[in-house]
């Protein structure tokens, strides 16, 4: 520092040898080159392979224990029973993404089935406007949910585990706790169950409610990746304080996307009626841990900010392979459930190495 | 000075914190063209005063006007819109998005055609030419891949990323709190430069520093801040750095002041 009493007005000289400084972009020599560097920075860079290679693994193995399960029979029955928690898992994804936590998927789910089955069964409205019913109330409620996270400031856990007991009192009032029969569904609208329908490839059936969960996963993954809503998503789940000082709308984005996973929720609805072929007041209980286990095994992280989309579709298929795999090898239930918490708690203990390897 | 109009000015400006007062009438001018040092004692309320200027907060009392018209700013991306650009102590960067995501964080350019319009997709090649042409501008060479998220740069990297956001976007205002505060020798030394390079495009800039060389060497005018007002408005040229630091510790009263606090 030059002397105290007169303003400095020259280049200090401890800063003239910066006229000579290297102005090329840095490089340095790879030293990683043992194997498990190699997968560590293979996985940091694509993290939906972890979740990959555990299905294509976990494929391998059950078809060796149970030959049945190698074939396209058992691949496409795993499809099916995945398709609806694979629904609600993405919606599930929007909200994790923004260091939030939905609890109560399921239940808009429940409710919004019941409307469109009591509007098309029950009142007679067409089909369609009774489906679009249905969904416009699922946004309606996810729209609930957002508007409490983001305007009035209740952490997502305390207004969805609200929220999830109050639409399932809702649920059982306007259902009057009756369930709405196959039967009657096929006979008065059978539009209701179109996407339980199949189409037959060489002994593989897709249902119609399969290939949307992949048609509408691609289009979720467009449009997190290559559009500045879905970067601002992330940004808030990573530091909401720093994505405002970025001049982002924190409240709008936040409660647009519990409209957005509502919305899913409520078409997944629509889906649903198709899977069972009936509409039940109690159907889908478990749904709301499910979505949360597929997306962790998905690698998407609790904290917000990190995380894809095809992770937690495979997330939800790893799970149905660890369901029906174990099943086919003649493996009680109770250790299916034991299989999915194992993975849960691998999949976070994986999340957490590799994050330590990037500091 | 008063034949040339403020282009950024405030009145009055109240802000308390629960019962914690963090500006009492703080009052603030800056002239076009200029670069503003602001300097201060610790909890002197500069971060405050600056957070009102850019948006960030809302105060309680008093007028902010930008080119002569009073502007109430609901938050940064207001100020933001009318070309007020902030460099925050914090940074605001996303830790896990890329450089370029977050240098066009909240302004993304689309892709021309209907992919923009209508699918809405980002032109990422295009941003991500511009970040890198901005972070080389700035010396910050050390920055190796431009896909990188901003959590694997050093602290000096990541000030180097909101100092290059600013100085890009700016275009009425650039306000730098810290911006030297991480910063190696070398990339300070072309912050300075980058400081004045934004005046000579006629943008004024108001530093907020503790870093006395650097606010004595590139500031046209030193506003110093005390317990929450404005206490003086020196020239660098005709005072001395000790003197600077006596004023705002409350060691020495700048002549023609009375200690109003």
């Amino acid at each position: 520092m030059s002397t105290q009493d007169t303003p400095t007005k020259v280049i200090s000289d401890f800063e003239a040898g910066l006229a000579k400084a290297d102005s090329t972009v840095a490089n340095f020599d790879r030293d990683d080159k043992s194997f498990i560097h190699i997968m560590r920075n293979f996985l940091r860079t694509y993290p939906t392979m972890i979740p990959a290679l555990v299905l294509v693994i976990s494929i391998a193995v059950f078809s060796i224990i149970a030959p049945r399960f190698f074939g396209m029979g058992a691949l496409s029955t795993v499809l099916k029973q995945v398709t609806v928690t694979g629904f609600i898992a993405l919606a599930q994804t929007l909200i994790i993404l923004t260091a939030g936590i939905d609890l109560s998927v399921g239940a808009i789910l429940v409710l919004s089935s019941l409307i469109m089955g009591n509007l098309a069964v029950m009142s007679g409205l067409p089909a369609l406007l009774a489906v679009g019913i249905g969904v416009f109330f699922g946004a309606l409620m996810g729209a609930l949910n957002g508007i409490l996270v983001a305007r009035v400031k209740l952490p997502p856990f305390i207004v969805t585990l609200g929220t999830l007991s109050i639409f399932s009192a809702l649920t059982l009032w306007y259902s009057k706790s009756e369930s709405i029969r196959n039967v009657d569904i096929e006979a008065k609208a059978p539009e209701l169950l179109w996407f339980g329908q199949s189409a037959n490839f060489g002994g593989a059936s897709l249902s119609l409610g399969g290939l949307t969960l992949f048609l509408l996963a691609a289009v979720l993954w467009y449009v997190l990746n290559h559009t500045a809503w879905g970067r601002h998503v992330h940004a808030i789940g990573d530091d909401p304080d720093s994505a405002m000082l970025s001049g982002i709308r924190v409240n709008s984005v936040l409660i647009s996307v519990y409209v957005v996973a509502g919305l899913i929720c409520g078409f997944a609805a629509w889906i649903a009626i198709g899977r069972v072929g009936s509409v039940s007041p109690i159907a889908f209980s478990t749904v709301n841990l499910a979505s949360i286990t597929a997306v962790v095994i998905g690698g998407t992280s609790l904290f917000g900010g990190r995380g894809s989309i095809i992770g937690s579709v495979l997330g939800a298929f790893i799970v149905g392979v660890f369901n029906t795999g174990l099943s086919l090898a003649g493996v009680d239930d109770y250790w299916q459930m034991f299989a999915a918490g194992t993975l849960v708690i691998i999949a976070v203990a994986l999340d957490q190495w590799l994050r330590r390897a990037s500091q | 000075m008063s034949a040339v109009k403020p282009i950024l000015q405030a009145k009055g400006l109240l802000k308390r914190y629960g019962t914690v007062v963090a500006m009492s009438g703080a009052d603030f001018e800056l002239y076009p063209g200029e670069i503003l040092g602001v300097i201060g004692d610790n909890g002197a309320g500069k971060s405050t005063l600056i957070k009102a200027l850019s948006g960030a907060v809302i105060p309680d009392h008093g007028s902010i006007e930008l080119d002569g018209r009073e502007v109430h700013f609901r938050g940064p991306e207001d100020a933001r819109n009318l070309g007020i650009e902030t460099v925050y102590q914090n940074l605001a960067l996303s830790p896990a998005l890329t450089i370029a995501d977050n240098m066009f964080l909240g302004r993304e350019w689309r892709k021309p055609g209907i992919l923009g319009s209508v699918f809405r997709q980002m032109d990422r090649p295009r941003m991500e030419k511009f970040a890198r042409d901005k972070l080389s501008e700035l010396g910050l060479t050390t920055i190796q891949n431009i896909h990188q998220a901003v959590e694997s740069l050093s602290g000096g990297q990541r000030q180097g990323v909101a100092v290059a956001r600013a100085a890009a976007f700016g275009s009425k205002v650039v306000i730098l709190d810290e911006p030297t505060a991480a910063l190696g020798v070398k990339e300070s030394r072309r912050v300075l430069e980058l400081i004045r390079d934004v005046r000579d495009r006629g943008i004024p800039i108001i530093l907020i520093s503790h870093n006395m060389p650097h606010v004595f060497e590139v500031c046209d005018r030193v506003h110093i801040h005390r317990l929450g007002r404005r206490l003086c408005v020196i020239d660098p040229k005709q005072h001395s750095m000790s003197d600077a630091v006596a004023y705002m510790t409350g060691a020495k009263l700048p002549e023609g002041v009375t200690e109003a606090a």
